[in-house]
């Protein structure tokens, strides 16, 4: 396993080929002829020539060194790693879904129509908001989306001096980098002892100025904003509207709804809650949910259902116009959809009672041997602290590692950044008590050895295809591409 | 409730409950005030067991005109090519699929590769230095080139030709809305952008222009004539390009580029009625640092073994917050894997060979269609789209085409006034003799 797998550049012998296409079947033409000389390409691409099997058995061998929730437990904090139907793969590659053209005529995509409204009142049902769009490409996409739909909004009420977006310390670095991009300035609020938002400093940086106050809940710390009606209402007096981020809702389905909360704007995130998957990255998929006095703003084109057939509406005056070409992703959808009318109402609600109680579960299991900086029950996720085994020479990032050694993924690590040496912890509900309970017992034994070996912990990982790798020369003398020797 | 998903079982609830200290699961939902816990049911569409869920789901796609079945000459932006098998055979991996953000490198090495090899097709392709691991599509890629250029050069000013996607322009409208950017538009000559014009929007406040090659119409953009025009200026020279032509055209980095953007969904993307497909972002090594997304970077472990890992990311959000470049965090990822594949199995000569085919067979099918007495307009040169004129509705047209089994073109009348009636036709390396002549037959004889 340890053997390093060549770049596919390094397989490649010319002349070799792994597609087929057809001979051409029309009259070939001199292409030197036809392009002008400025156009026509002179040096060829380095693409690699390798036979299928070569092709074949690189990428095998390249999926061999990665570790997915199929693989083994993958308990990635504020990600929601759980489980990705087989099903939804295969609904997805249906040729009605995966070859149909985006600006095909409207009556002859009537089926993806349907499904798109259909999961936008599923949607609709489980925020409690009034409308949704399945614009946007992912959460950051919605996050942005959703901050400039509040930003019409206040411009449409000759609001113009609304110019800040306030942020918890704990939020996700995405929200405070889209409240730039949608020409905000972020103001960070504090969080208090309890792990949540400081109401009295929220009140200190809240005036004029604020568009928006942007809050997971539960927050990153996984813990229930319990003054959210008291938050909401000094944003509301204020003038400003309340933003949820959606990065933890496989929490609450069933058991609260931000469109109850008071929030007015909502995104959503697919490939988390709803199993989109996460592709190694993306594609995700950021639906944004919003209540009545925003609709006008939604992206355009907007669907809309009549009588027996589905089409899109692109008489939207104040629409905030496009944020993505076409629809959003809409092979993500489909896998949402499909993952919503596996579990239906009752499902959901059973999922975020599991996420919930498997989390609450596991933090018991360690608070003992780690530092557990918020005593309250957590919802689907919690944070410790390696304080204690930093003491020992042991940092949270050396523990991290040697859980590799177990086989597993480590949880998300220092973050959120108001935790010191935090872990954070996210089980998902369709983990088995038993992986809880060995992964538990792996962790506490890395603990133990923090105290009795710490050089194992801190010379992790010792069974990986791969050692620590040197991330500082790789940002000094960035290497971001193959070339030839 | 039991479900498959769902491995929890009643007597794993009792000895949780136990270790957590509380009765009930209800217990810990306590945090919530009661006022805004939601005792209702959830109005969501019932539970279909799988063997009904996957007659349902048929039974939704069945309802859609599907390009498998019908011969498409529908692009604008999203095309129907050739996906080698073994694309989907390397994505289903669930290695790859049901991975994060590839954070631990030590086991995330196969997706890290991948990827850095997706960086060098990119980086090859377009004849760049440096290429991102992916945007979320082609528009949004050149949206954010906007913002790139505007910080880059602390200039307001965006000048884009109307030659570029129509969307990608309604996309890069919304993004400098945000950034209080100022959008100007071109317009177009002869189906490429009116240099006249173009010459007299470039000041010394404008921070870049972007121009789309082939263009959407098809058409070859001169970019060498626009590069002197931009540079002149010291604007930057942002270029949407198709990375398929790239396999036969030169690229836009050999003509001054500063940064070049555009959309793998011909490689190995099914259209899947508009995405996921996945955006591309490569600019010039000056530019690195300031690259919005994801970049994959070489280096060795404490051993000396090559490796890869995420890097330079203090451009990104995750550390940066509100300074960061971008706010972009999830991507394209395995998208980026898909197209990758295909660029591997269709290798530097099937690229090419593909490229030379669409451009070929679009010139046939134009051919045709003049021989039935179809009117062309726009007489440069084109890559594998061009635009006819036929009397009457596109979308008239295209319905009598479905029943003959053929997705018509795109209706420019939609975003150009000016081109009522007029099609935009696309013609890939999928489409047969047959089914071109066809095309021409039905499309003459409605004249």
């Amino acid at each position: 396993m340890s053997k390093n797998q060549p770049l596919i550049f390094e397989l490649s012998e010319p002349e070799r080929i792994s597609y087929s296409l057809p001979e051409l079947d029309v009259p070939d033409i001199d292409l030197d002829a036809l392009l002008p000389d400025e156009f026509n390409r002179k040096t060829e691409p380095e693409l690699p020539e390798v036979s299928e099997l070569q092709l074949m058995r690189h990428y095998t061998a390249l999926s061999k060194r990665n570790h997915g929730v199929d693989s083994g437990f993958y308990p990635l904090g504020s990600c929601t790693m759980k489980y990705n139907p087989k099903i939804n793969e295969d609904v997805a590659r249906y040729p009605g879904f995966a070859f149909i053209h985006p600006l095909q005529e409207e009556e002859t995509v009537q089926g993806a129509l349907e499904m798109m409204y259909n999961l936008q009142e599923n949607l609709v049902a489980v925020t409690g908001m009034d409308e949704v769009t399945l614009q946007p490409a992912a959460g950051a996409h919605g996050e942005w989306t959703g901050l400039m739909m509040i930003r019409a909004y206040h411009e449409a009420n000759g609001d113009f001096n609304r110019t800040k977006v306030i942020v918890p310390d704990s939020a996700h670095g995405t929200n405070p980098a889209s409240a730039t991009v949608a020409g905000f300035e972020a103001v960070t609020v504090k969080s208090n002892e309890k792990g949540l938002v400081d109401l009295e400093d929220l009140k200190r940086v809240v005036n004029h100025d604020t568009a928006a106050l942007m809050l997971t809940n539960p927050n990153t710390l996984g813990l229930f904003e319990e003054q959210i009606t008291e938050m909401a209402k000094i944003i509301h007096d204020a003038g400003g509207k309340l933003y949820y981020d959606g990065a933890n809702m496989n929490a609450i389905m069933g058991a609260a709804r931000p469109g109850d909360m008071g929030f007015d704007v909502v995104h959503l995130n697919l490939h988390k809650t709803f199993t989109g998957p996460h592709g190694g990255g993306g594609p995700g998929s950021g639906p944004v949910g919003v209540k009545s006095d925003l609709i006008p703003y939604l992206p355009k084109p907007v669907l809309v259902k009549e009588k027996d057939a589905y089409r899109f509406d692109y008489d939207r005056p104040q629409s905030i116009g496009r944020v993505k070409p076409y629809y959003g992703n809409f092979g993500i959808n489909v896998r949402a959809y499909t993952y919503i009318r596996t579990m239906g109402p009752e499902g959901l609600k059973q999922v975020s009672e599991n996420a919930v109680l498997n989390a609450n579960y596991m933090m018991r299991r360690l608070q003992d041997a780690f530092v557990l900086p918020y005593e309250q029950h957590c919802k689907h996720e919690f944070v410790i602290s390696g304080k204690k085994q930093k003491k020992l020479g042991v940092r949270t990032l050396d523990m991290a590692k040697r859980l590799l050694d177990f086989g597993y993924h480590p949880p998300t690590i220092y973050f959120p950044i108001n935790v010191e040496e935090c872990m954070m912890i996210e089980p998902t509900e369709t983990e088995s008590k038993e992986t809880l309970d060995e992964f538990c017992d792996v962790l506490l034994q890395i603990a133990k050895e923090a105290e009795d070996n710490p050089e194992i912990v801190q010379e992790a990982p010792h069974t990986t295809v791969i050692g620590r790798l040197d991330e500082t020369t790789a940002a000094r003398k960035p290497i971001l591409r193959y070339q030839k020797a | 409730m039991k479900h498959r998903y769902l491995p929890t079982t009643d007597q794993d609830r009792k000895e949780m409950l136990e270790t957590i200290g509380v009765d009930s699961v209800q217990a810990l939902f306590e945090d919530i005030p009661e006022s805004i816990r939601f005792k209702g049911d959830l109005k969501v569409e019932k539970q279909l067991f799988e063997p009904e869920l996957i007659r349902y789901m048929s039974k939704l796609a069945s309802k859609n005109a599907n390009t498998m079945e019908n011969a498409s000459f529908l692009g604008a932006g999203v095309y129907d090519h050739a996906i080698p098998s073994v694309v989907d055979h390397v994505i289903r991996r669930s290695e790859f699929y049901t991975a994060y953000t590839p954070y631990q490198p030590e086991i995330s090495q196969g997706e890290l590769q991948a990827i850095f090899e997706f960086q060098t097709m990119i980086s090859e392709l377009t004849g760049m230095e440096v290429a991102n691991s992916s945007m979320y599509d082609g528009p949004t890629a050149l949206a954010e080139a906007g913002l790139l250029s505007a910080g880059q050069t602390k200039k307001k000013k965006i000048v884009v030709s109307k030659t570029v996607h129509p969307e990608a322009r309604a996309v890069i409208d919304t993004y400098a809305l945000g950034q209080r950017l100022t959008v100007v538009e071109v317009d177009s000559s002869n189906g490429v952008t009116d240099l006249d014009k173009l010459k007299n929007e470039i000041d010394e406040h404008t921070a870049c222009v972007m121009v789309q090659y082939p263009n959407f119409f098809g058409q070859l953009e001169p970019l060498p004539e626009i590069e002197k025009l931009v540079h002149e200026q010291k604007a930057m020279f942002v270029v949407s390009s198709n990375p398929l032509a790239l396999g036969r055209l030169t690229p836009p980095g050999e003509m001054g580029a500063d940064i070049v953007v555009g959309d793998c969904q011909p490689f190995g993307i099914p259209s899947q009625f508009g995405g996921p497909h996945c955006g591309y972002f490569a600019v010039t090594k000056k530019l690195m640092r300031k690259v919005p997304g994801r970049l994959i970077g070489q280096t060795t472990d404490d051993n000396g073994q090559r490796g890869f890992v995420l890097t330079l990311q203090a451009r990104e959000q995750h550390i940066r917050r509100d300074k960061a470049t971008s706010n972009i965090c999830s991507n394209q990822a395995l998208n980026a894997l898909a197209s990758s594949v295909a660029m591997s199995a269709l290798g530097k000569k099937g690229v090419r060979k593909m490229a030379e085919q669409n451009i070929k067979k679009a010139h046939y099918a134009k051919a045709r269609l003049e021989e039935a007495g179809v009117e062309t307009v726009f007489d440069g040169v084109y890559f594998n789209e061009f635009v006819i004129k036929v009397n009457g509705p596109i979308r008239e047209l295209n319905q009598k085409l479905l029943a003959k089994g053929m997705i018509g073109g795109y209706d420019l009348g939609r975003d150009y006034p000016e081109l009522k009636n007029h099609m935009l036709v696309a013609v890939t390396e999928n489409r047969t003799k047959a089914e071109i002549e066809l095309f021409a037959k039905e499309v003459g004889g409605a004249q």
